[in-house]
């Protein structure tokens, strides 16, 4: 660490200060007028920082490299559009609960509010989307509010946080005094203790329940429980289903994992949970694409909630018992107390609702020469022994993802979950690697949204990042066409998108770019992309019209779900030819 | 139903807006919202009354909590236990021929009159939001010209203990104007 003068410094040496004694060493961001005195400080420094090609990916490079190791992440901008083009990916953090701290620079104290040139009002702009907000206009606030933030955004439920500094404050001087900016106002509203008698009502429960199940959100990574998540399931032999951000919470290979609930949720996961008596959710928020229609969500289920945000708490789903705490520590307090048990009935019950779903599964389809994404996805986890850490963008490829690479890792799945936005995965997966340099990283993205921020290909090479790149090519915004040729009789507005050449567009970057149409050639060029030095990019070129099944479609009941169709090809059990 | 919140925040620039755009956000649907000093220099104090059930009511209490600088919120009902205040100023017509009935109104509902013009009076009104309610449905006829009220502040009946300590607001932001 940099040692700190005693005297005076100026707020952007303070900026840097604080930064190094929160314990970062990598920034994401891109310079401007108004951030120019901390970029000029910042050579004083041992902080890394990645130059972007937008502002856009600084957040979501910050949010990768956030939900890859558990750290703060920390983005860099200047004002006016630098800071509007952080929006998009502050409203990712907020949703998927990612701890950040946004700095930006503002105009000079004097012209604020005067509409003065890359001025705008981003506190306004960015309160929806953040847990918290400051505008700092003096040197010495900067400390105590970069103190604060960082306690904002780690605390309860982690988020985003943005911190606005002026020109002057930056310029102006003030003496650090570390200690006595100590943040206490996050500690206000942390959870009450344990309320005991809501713990002897959810025991109660789960003593009496038959045909209970485990509802595994993101709250289980976020609070670092997934032993006493495993503990509670094989104690009481409960098994879980998982939301698309709990995919790696707990490990998908476990003989009680289900698999995925929700909208593109297995079947016999969605029948589990609408047949139950009990729900155990944990550190999940009820979405409306893991319950579909409310009213006839799990309707024999008691259901406990346990979650660290009081507001999730009976927002959508009334509960009969809910507790508002991190649930590490309620689980460990419940455990001793949870009663032994057999459920081999109920879990019997399960695997028969499974029937023939593994034979309409397509990743069993015979190889007829039709490249599918599913197959990617199943080969993928195969080819990396399901030790990769996976970012996927959004649509079609992320739901196939989703269902075919079996996470078991804590951290392996880096998706936007809430938000859903395009254009995610290239720069997160950048982050997560940077992260976590020893990690095998892989970006899964579609046409459409890899199209969206590819230019940060070139901050891969420039920061000598290696991630390897499946581009899901089937020539549409699929997610989008599905629900054209579902539910508005196949009129496809606006969904056929023309790519690049993604291999000669991944040479101009300086990147290994091959391209694979046929199942055959699959293993091949995974092995390559592993192997070769620096970031390489596989366009598979996919299926144009397949759908994600199974389906619930927006509105509809849990349980009513459009199956994949069983065409008379399908085989009895496929050859895999991995 | 109604549901009167009451909402201690830091006295710090924005805070205001934090709140109002909460509200907004989630889709509460404010019916009176007061914000003012209080005992303490650096706390603010706002009475938020808001239409809703119940469950909703105590979604947007929680909601509050989460502001950073929300230090403390109490849930009040409508009713004996707490006690509720509106202030409003009535422009009513009130010519020669109709002034004296009019005063007599006033003084039934223990009223002032705090401006006379040659044809109308302006009258200042304390008091429960039935009893505000109450004078502007009875002075309606004689044709009501402007009407302001505060909104509601409300307070808990009998003893309470004080809020919590003191966490010292950053001063951060612009401008001289709290909240």
């Amino acid at each position: 660490m940099t040692k700190a003068p005693s005297g005076p410094q100026s707020g952007a040496q303070l900026i840097w200060e604080s930064l190094i004694r929160e314990g970062v060493d990598i920034v994401f961001g891109y310079p401007g007028g108004a951030i120019l005195p901390t970029y000029d400080a910042m050579t004083e420094y041992s902080v890394r920082h990645v130059l972007v090609r937008h502002e856009q990916s600084a957040v979501h490079m910050a949010d990768g490299y956030a939900r890859a190791s558990g750290r703060v992440g920390v983005v860099v901008a200047t004002s006016g559009p630098g800071a509007t083009n952080l929006v998009t990916g502050l409203a990712t953090a907020m949703l998927d609960s990612t701890p950040l701290v946004a700095i930006t620079g503002q105009v000079g104290s004097a012209l604020l509010g005067t509409d003065a040139f890359q001025e705008v009002d981003i506190t306004g702009i960015t309160l929806p989307v953040t847990k918290h907000n400051y505008l700092v206009t003096r040197a010495e606030d900067i400390v105590p509010a970069l103190r604060e933030a960082f306690a904002v955004a780690r605390s309860g439920r982690p988020g985003p946080v943005l911190v606005d500094i002026t020109k002057d404050a930056q310029q102006g001087r003030a003496t650090m005094d570390w200690e006595a900016a100590e943040p206490r106002r996050h500690l206000r509203h942390l959870p009450a203790p344990l309320d005991q008698e809501a713990l002897a009502q959810a025991l109660d429960l789960i003593r009496g329940a038959r045909r209970p199940i485990i509802l595994a959100g993101h709250g289980i990574q976020l609070s670092g429980a997934r032993a006493e998540v495993l503990a509670l399931a094989e104690r009481a032999d409960i098994p879980f289903a998982l939301t698309l951000l709990g995919l790696g919470a707990v490990p998908a290979t476990h003989p009680l994992s289900l698999g995925m609930m929700g909208m593109h949720g297995e079947s016999w996961v969605n029948r589990a949970i609408q047949e139950a008596d009990l729900l155990l959710a944990l550190g999940m928020r009820f979405d409306d694409r893991v319950t579909g229609k409310l009213k006839e969500y799990a309707p024999h289920a008691k259901k406990i909630h346990i979650d660290i945000d009081a507001s999730e708490l009976n927002k959508l789903v009334p509960v009969d018992v809910a507790i508002a705490a991190d649930l590490g520590d309620v689980l460990r307090a419940l455990l001793p107390q949870v009663p032994v048990a057999d459920r081999s009935e109920w879990l019997g019950s399960i695997r028969e609702w499974r029937g023939d779903s593994a034979v309409r599964d397509i990743k069993n389809l015979p190889d007829d020469g039709h490249l599918y994404a599913a197959h990617v996805m199943h080969d993928l986890w195969r080819l990396t022994r399901g030790e990769a850490v996976v970012v996927t963008d959004v649509g079609q490829h992320q739901m196939w993802e989703a269902q075919y690479y079996k996470h078991d890792g804590e951290r392996s799945l880096i998706t936007s979950g809430g938000a859903g936005t395009m254009g995610f995965a290239l720069p997160a997966a950048i982050g997560a690697k940077l992260a976590r340099p020893e990690a095998e990283v892989w970006v899964v993205a579609g046409d459409g949204g890899f199209q969206m921020t590819f230019a940060e290909l070139m901050t891969a090479v420039q920061e000598d990042v290696k991630v390897n790149i499946a581009v899901i090519n089937n020539g549409y915004l699929g997610m989008v066409r599905q629900w054209q040729a579902m539910f508005y009789e196949g009129r496809y507005a606006a969904t056929p998108i023309l790519s690049p050449d993604f291999v000669k567009l991944a040479e101009a970057f300086g990147v290994h770019g091959q391209r694979v149409e046929a199942r055959g050639d699959l293993a091949a060029a995974v092995e390559t992309a592993r192997t070769v030095r620096g970031t390489a990019l596989i366009e598979f070129k996919v299926e144009q019209e397949d759908s994600v099944y199974p389906m619930v479609p927006a509105g509809a009941a849990l349980h009513d779900m459009i199956r994949r169709p069983a065409p008379s090809v399908l085989a009895e059990t496929g050859q895999d030819p991995v | 139903m109604s549901h009167v919140l009451v909402v201690y925040t830091d006295d710090e620039p924005g805070v205001l807006t934090r709140v109002a755009s909460l509200f907004r956000r989630r889709g509460f649907n404010i019916h009176s919202l007061t914000v003012g000093p209080t005992e303490r220099p650096d706390v603010s104090r706002m009475t938020v009354v808001v239409d809703t059930d119940e469950a909703t009511a105590r979604r947007a209490v929680e909601h509050l909590r989460k502001l950073v600088n929300v230090l403390e919120v109490q849930q009040l009902g409508i009713g004996r236990s707490n006690v509720l205040r509106d202030l409003a100023l009535i422009r009513v017509n009130a010519g020669p021929a109709r002034r004296s009935e009019v005063l007599q109104l006033v003084e039934v509902f223990r009223a002032n009159v705090v401006d006379i013009a040659e044809d109308s009076l302006v009258i200042e009104c304390t008091g429960s939001l039935g009893k505000i309610e109450a004078l502007v449905d009875t002075l309606r006829p004689f044709g009501i010209i402007e009407l302001g009220r505060t909104g509601a502040v409300a307070m808990a009946r009998g003893t309470r203990t004080p809020i919590k300590a003191a966490i010292a607001p950053l001063r951060t932001g612009t401008g001289s104007m709290s909240v």
